[in-house]
């Protein structure tokens, strides 16, 4: 198991060295160039090649690929091509506040989601299961923007109970922090729990068709208890992979809600990063994503090795 | 969310150093509402769109909305275009020009200080003039390459002598790029000025909050103990904050929701008139467009009020083809205003020989919010004069470098310019590296230049409007419409005034007004 | 399966009326779909039952006209990313080795990436016309067809009846066609139901960033953007592209449970 887990730790590396080769030459084969984006309708051939070499645009890709690299392995992810401050200083602030509102989400909606699954499994059938899978249906099938723009009606401008804007920032108290990030967190909560919940349940339900539970309850044990003591054990890998997924969402497939809470985080700066064609930004976000990313995938992968005593004796075939 | 075009946005903006007309409508000039003096106190929030992580305070870069608008908050310019369009001194005290408009002396204002306790000389204003001048990367040197020599008679005397005679150089230095930072300065980050605010801490296209300058020389100006600035580039986020009470005002509402805006009975819409318009370019050097007729047939192949009515919702003038708005002291009144005319286009086609006409019009929601609608109702509109036009959706990326002044038929809009001299030749006069249709008139250029160097303001007035007429019968543009700039203010905040030259009462709003106790 | 129960008749009635819809929306629409023949927002009054858009449009006949494209456009995108997802998944889990390798640690690596951020960037750099905006879906989507065709057929591929073909000599084409793909027909077929609607909202949401379907085409996506500014103001009109929108997803999810139904295959992997 530990040379299994120790495996999965290097392929994770090998991904990430390979997310870096794709974001520099994604970014680098994109059509125009940074220095026109910056000089605009001033741009003269005169101009533009001067500040090509001035921001050393001139010299090979491969070059400037190794450079790159070689700064990142230090935390240095370079500097804004338009303002010239090193992009980690303007990224990471931006880094935390993405992940403290995954967080905040994260800590309500999976609990909730994973037990409120789990308890429609068992009430398959029932009126709380047919009432959940609704309302789980519901959530999922509405563009989540426009899910923000319901609660800003809701719960801002018609009542005032919580700002629409989630404008935070630093030294600001944690209760207005809260208050300013709970619109959002809202909109994540429901699109997250929705996905989780619908997983839980057809995983559980999923097991529950299996013949050893057929025996649990001939053996005439009750129902809650199979799923519980049963089913359920045996869920919690496809459920960690569901889970792990809703994280990886959480951080970086917030681009919309950020953007309709004008909330100050990752997805924002690289939209911003993006139409400013500033590459050593766009780079910055993306490496970082694909670092979140890839990180959370190997995170569940080892847990779905721990958790599953058939995967942590693979039979000699097979996957 | 992010505005995705603001990229093209502002690397135009930059270009087009900004402003608008002389003179304004009926309203404007006075406070909205009858107001007592200002009272002192409370924290102004501005809800600001056009800010990017990328802000910072350079002077040489100022580019998009937040940036200029913080900027003002900090610095002080040379000259101050106030609500009436007219140049009023700031950090120039006075100024006069000797006959021919080619050598200027400009007084400095005196006892000013900088917020780092440094007092004004004449040093630090031509060090920051210098700034723009030359092979400087500023967005500004295009207008600050008008300055032939710039020198310091004494401690308190600035004379700039010009390339050629200007007499509006007062509103040419009223360029929000021309502000004032002391000798040597550099650190764009941490700005010092002599400015209604200091930068108490900013986060790069987030927030900034500034605190009053205690010692602001500005008679009843910087009333608020401090500012705000959240920058909300989304303009539904814009409109929700405003409405949910998080800012007191944000600029650039929605033509389509304004109305309803309005209806709120805690918010005040401000329309302000100004110079900002909207062109379809016919490039004058390629086929068809080099004939005057097929421009004279795309001119009246256009329903300028469906577009004024449907893509403005009425915040706007009726164009004429020409680029001066009606607020301008030297608007031609008495040039007849072209109307949608299907058999009048017919006939130009004919006069070029055709009986139909097949033309392809680039159009992006980078030249303007709204542009690919407006191309879609011109579209409608052509047809009926027999003018088939294919749209061309552009990348927004890439527009003003791949599309503008390249394609032969696209979109694109004009910021406004505080006089008319300024707009005529940015876009018209041949030698300009921007006149967008590669217009040349050598009679107008001889006439352009006669009353750049004029000081007797009724033979000016002639020559500008026979230049209008020229444009209007013979240019490459064709401008249906001006749009206003419209603000939404909370009615807690006083004092507000429509202006002429951009949002937020010419990006001077947190310096002027006060909030109810 | 043999009853077929109240859900999925619903879900199937849904997808029937949004087929009917993407088929002949155009012809049923009252007006065009750059027709200005109202006042903008108006409500709905006879002649035009859901009242009208922001630029004063027959929402009805819009709502129509993109039925077509909305649905077209996700579609469209689905089923390329199939055609390009299921060959290579099937090629690598048949052939395995380093083929198999190679392509995984590709698609790893896409997938690392958020799809709405690679999509930001193409479709930036590129401009977003139609066919783009197609291709570019399709191939990120493609990543995860290309995981879930791979896991499915390698599943099958160790079963006893694969190995005894593969004893037979039979070729790689003849064990695709014969033995792999009607047993993974019914996870494949459940996850392009999912991966439709994935598609589709992903597409509203491009929208929503101004880099989806471009006017004066209408797609519903594009609608609840422009419209959404009147939500806030009481209106109705950004509830009907929305509410088209929820009808979609909802009536494909029903299927896709009922299809799904005492399945243990989860596909968690969403957006």
């Amino acid at each position: 198991m530990t040379t299994l887990i120790l495996k999965r730790l290097g392929l994770g590396l090998f991904t990430l060295w390979l997310v870096s080769v794709l974001v520099f030459a994604g970014t680098e084969i994109l059509p125009g160039d940074v220095a026109g984006a910056i000089l605009g309708q001033n741009a003269t051939p005169e101009s533009l090649a001067a500040l090509r070499t001035q921001l050393g645009l001139d010299e090979p890709a491969l070059m400037r690929y190794l450079g790159w690299l070689g700064g990142i392995t230090h935390g240095d992810l370079g500097q804004s091509l338009a303002n010239h401050r090193p992009v980690a200083e303007l990224l990471w602030p931006r880094f935390w506040n993405t992940m403290a509102l995954a967080a905040y989400a994260g800590v309500i909606a999976i609990p909730l989601a994973v037990s409120l699954g789990i308890l429609a499994a068992a009430r398959r059938g029932r009126f709380f299961d047919r009432f959940a899978n609704i309302a789980a249906l519901a959530l999922v099938s509405l563009p989540e923007y426009f899910l923000g723009l319901l609660l800003i009606l809701g719960l801002s401008v018609r009542t005032g109970w919580l700002p629409s804007l989630a404008d935070t920032y630093e030294g600001m108290g944690l209760v207005d922090w809260f208050r300013a990030t709970t619109l959002p967190m809202l909109v994540l909560v429901m699109v997250t729990m929705a996905q989780i919940l619908r997983m839980t349940r057809t995983t559980v339900l999923g097991v529950m068709d299996q013949p050893y539970i057929e025996t649990a309850f001939l053996k005439g044990l009750r129902n809650g208890r199979v799923v519980l003591r049963h089913a359920t054990p045996n869920a919690a890998a496809p459920i960690v992979n569901v889970v792990s997924f809703n994280i990886a969402y959480l951080i970086t497939g917030v681009v919309l809600v950020e953007a309709v809470f004008n909330y100050n985080g990752l997805g924002r700066f690289m939209v911003d990063a993006v139409s400013k064609r500033d590459l050593p930004m766009v780079q910055g976000a993306a490496i970082v994503f694909g670092a979140a990313y890839v990180l959370l995938n190997m995170i569940a992968d080892i847990a779905a090795i721990a958790l599953n005593p058939r995967l942590r004796h693979p039979r000699a075939k097979g996957a | 969310m992010m505005n995705l075009h603001s990229m093209t946005a502002i690397s135009r903006r930059g270009v087009l150093a900004g402003g608008a007309a002389l003179g304004l409508l009926g309203l404007s000039g006075r406070p909205l509402r009858a107001e007592a003096t200002p009272t002192k106190g409370g924290v102004l929030k501005l809800g600001i769109g056009g800010g990017s992580t990328t802000d910072d305070f350079d002077i040489r870069k100022l580019t998009d909305w937040v940036p200029v608008n913080q900027a003002y908050m900090v610095m002080n310019g040379l000259v101050e275009i106030d609500a009436d369009n007219t140049a009023q001194p700031e950090l120039f005290e006075s100024w006069e020009a000797a006959e021919g408009a080619v050598e200027w002396t400009f007084k400095v204002r005196q006892g000013i200080t900088f917020h780092n306790g440094k007092t004004l000389t004449a040093d630090d204003i031509l060090y920051s003039l210098n700034l723009h001048r030359g092979d400087s990367g500023s967005a500004a040197r295009s207008v600050a390459a008008a300055i032939k020599e710039l020198v310091k008679l004494d401690e308190t005397t600035v004379k700039i002598t010009l390339e050629s005679g200007n007499a509006d150089l007062p509103y040419v230095l009223s360029d929000y790029h021309f502000l004032v930072v002391p000798e040597g300065f550099d650190d764009w980050m941490n700005p010092i000025g002599t400015g209604p605010f200091k930068l108490e801490r900013m986060e790069p296209g987030v927030r900034a909050r500034f605190t009053r300058n205690e010692s602001y020389w500005k008679p009843g100006c910087a009333n608020v103990d401090a500012v705000e600035v959240i920058v909300i580039n989304d303009i539904a986020a814009r409109t929700n904050a405003l409405m949910s009470g998080q800012v007191h005002a944000i600029n650039s509402v929605d033509f389509k929701t304004v109305d309803l805006l309005g209806r709120n009975p805690n918010i005040e819409i401000v329309k302000s008139a100004g110079g900002q318009h909207f062109t379809f370019l016919m490039d004058c050097t390629q086929a068809p467009f080099t004939d005057t007729n097929i421009r004279l047939a795309i001119k009246h192949a256009v329903d300028r009020e469906q577009l004024l009515t449907t893509a403005l919702r009425g915040y706007g003038q009726l164009g004429n083809d020409h680029p001066i708005p009606k607020t301008d002291r030297f608007f031609n009144a008495e040039l007849p205003q072209r109307a949608y005319d299907p058999e009048k286009a017919k006939f130009y086609l004919k006069q070029a020989g055709l009986d139909s006409l097949s033309i392809t019009l680039s159009a992006s929601d980078a030249a303007f919010a709204g542009a690919v609608d407006a191309a879609a109702i011109f579209r409608t509109a052509a047809a009926g004069a027999g003018i088939d036009v294919t749209l061309k959706r552009e990348p927004a990326d890439g527009y003003w470098n791949d599309v503008w002044m390249k394609a032969p038929f696209c979109m694109s809009y004009w910021g406004g310019r505080p006089t008319a001299d300024q707009m005529l030749t940015i876009a018209y006069e041949s030698s300009s590296a921007q006149n967008d249709t590669h217009w040349k008139n050598a009679r107008f250029d001889s006439l352009l230049k006669e009353a750049r160097a004029l000081l007797d303001e009724e033979k000016r007035r002639e020559i500008y409007w026979e230049l209008q007429q020229i444009i209007h019968d013979d240019g490459g543009a064709m401008i249906p419409m001006f749009g206003d700039y419209l603000d939404a203010v909370s009615k807690k905040v006083k004092g507000v005034t429509p202006h002429p030259m951009f949002n937020l009462m010419g990006a001077r709003m947190a310096e002027k007004v006060w909030l109810d106790a | 399966m043999n009853r077929i129960p109240l859900t999925a008749w619903i879900g199937l009635f849904l997808i029937g009326l949004n087929l009917v819809l993407f088929l002949f929306g155009p012809l049923l629409a009252p007006f065009g779909q750059e027709e200005i023949v109202g006042a903008p927002f108006d409500g709905p009054m006879p002649g035009h039952w859901l009242g009208f858009d922001q630029n004063g449009r027959d929402m009805l006949s819009r709502l129509l006209y993109g039925a077509q494209m909305s649905i077209g456009v996700s579609l469209g995108a689905v089923v390329l990313s199939f055609s390009i997802g299921i060959p290579l998944g099937f090629f690598a889990a048949i052939r395995g080795g380093w083929v198999d390798l190679a392509l995984s640690r590709l698609v790893d690596t896409v997938m690392s990436i958020p799809v709405l951020i690679s999509a930001l960037v193409v479709l930036q750099a590129l401009g977003s016309s139609l066919p783009v905006l197609i291709v570019t879906i399709a191939c990120l989507d493609s990543t995860r067809v290309f995981r879930l065709a791979r896991l499915v057929a390698q599943g099958i591929n160790v079963m006893e009846y694969a190995e005894v073909a593969r004893l037979r000599g039979e070729g790689l084409w003849w064990m695709i066609r014969k033995e792999i793909l009607p047993n993974a027909l019914p996870p494949l077929v459940a996850e392009f139901g999912m991966r439709f609607c994935f598609t589709f909202l992903f597409v509203a949401g491009l929208s929503y960033l101004g880099l989806g379907v471009q006017p004066p085409f209408a797609d519903w996506g594009g609608m609840v953007r422009d419209n959404q500014q009147g939500i806030l103001y009481g209106l109705y009109a950004p509830l009907f592209p929305a509410a088209a929108i929820a009808l979609v997803t909802i009536g494909v999810n029903l299927v896709v449970d009922w299809m799904l139904a005492g399945r243990t295959i989860v596909q968690g992997d969403n957006r």
